[in-house]
């Protein structure tokens, strides 16, 4: 992926597939490393299963189809100096976690976040969206649950709505940001 | 800088065209996009982004644009499914975000459908 925001749109999905009812997305950036963080509190995957979908080649190869997006996210952590966890049970939720070497040449730029979070926004439903942003000693969050307040029955789903959200999370960021590039 | 508080006056200001469009629910036109790993790492993320701000610019409140997962296609990706009510699904292969504003100037405004990016069309 060209952008770290394209592996954090692929994995959110996965949790709003799972029919979490609470997603957390957050993005951490310190002096070493920049560390995405997708917590959902959906159906979850046994032990076996994770093993299976982390590492699709290294295990028994099943009739069912493997997805691509953990291994890709994975392969890329660890292809920057990073690390990557997955943590996983049933009924409960999966925490997934991945860390890419902040000065790694490899590492892809995190990109528009903003635009990710958009392009989840129209189909959540019900389920409560939350993403924050910690660089630089500052902390940028978006709660779905208070935008939708604020919206007072007015759809999220509504162009003008999601393109003034995604906007504001990028402005956001790059002030956070101040002159880096992450 | 944009903060949740904006949101309030957006919201004012929407509240009387809602009232518009939900008499034209009726007939929707839904555009999807494929967002499974494979569209995305294809490209389809601005492609969604380019139809969003279309819609919005261009003021189309019987449009609806979401999302779908993997269509099976994955070579042919990014994928864009057009639903108009009473017609049969269009669906668009390799789209671009150049190719979405020409679907929806052609396609979604004026009816046309943009035969040359249909499947089995560029081979
Ligand atoms: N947060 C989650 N909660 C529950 N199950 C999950 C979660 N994340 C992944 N899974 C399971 O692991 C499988 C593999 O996920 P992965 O993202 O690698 O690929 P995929 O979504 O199946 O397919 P694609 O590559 O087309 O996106 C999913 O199909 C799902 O069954
Ligand atoms: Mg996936």
């Amino acid at each position: 992926m060209r952008e770290l925001s394209l592996n954090i749109l692929d994995i959110a999905e996965n949790s709003l597939k799972a029919k979490a009812t609470v997603v957390t997305i957050d993005v951490t950036v310190d002096e070493d490393f920049v560390t995405i963080t997708i917590d959902d509190n959906g159906c979850g995957m046994s032990a076996e299963f994770l093993a299976k979908v982390t590492d699709p080649f290294t295990t028994t190869r099943t009739t069912r189809k493997v997805g691509m997006g953990i291994p890709l996210i994975k392969m890329a952590a660890e292809q920057c100096g990073g690390s990557f966890e997955i943590t996983s049970q049933v009924d409960v939720g999966t925490t997934l976690k991945a860390s890419f070497g902040r000065h790694s040449i490899d590492r892809p730029p995190l990109g528009s976040v903003g635009e990710s979070i958009m392009t989840l926004l129209p189909d959540i439903g019900e389920t409560r969206l939350i993403f924050s942003y910690q660089a630089f000693g500052q902390t940028f969050v978006l709660d779905s649950d208070e935008i939708k307040q604020q919206l007072d029955g007015i759809p999220l789903d509504e162009p003008e709505i999601l393109l003034f959200i995604k906007q504001m999370i990028d402005e956001n960021i790059t002030t956070i940001n101040g002159g880096n590039v992450i | 800088m944009k903060s949740i508080a904006d949101i309030k006056a957006i919201r004012d200001k929407m509240q009387a065209q809602i009232v518009v469009r939900d008499k034209e629910q009726s007939n929707e036109i839904r555009i999807v996009v494929g967002m499974a790993t494979c569209g995305i790492s294809a490209g389809a993320r601005p492609v969604f982004n380019t139809l969003m701000d279309e819609v919005s610019t261009r003021q189309l409140r019987n449009v609806k644009v979401s999302r779908s997962g993997c269509l099976g296609m994955c070579r042919l990706e990014p994928i864009v499914e057009v639903f108009v009510p009473g017609q049969d699904k269009v669906t668009y292969c390799h789209v671009d975000a150049d190719k979405a504003k020409v679907i929806i100037a052609n396609h979604i405004v004026n009816g046309n459908i943009c035969t040359e990016y249909l499947i089995g069309a560029e081979e």
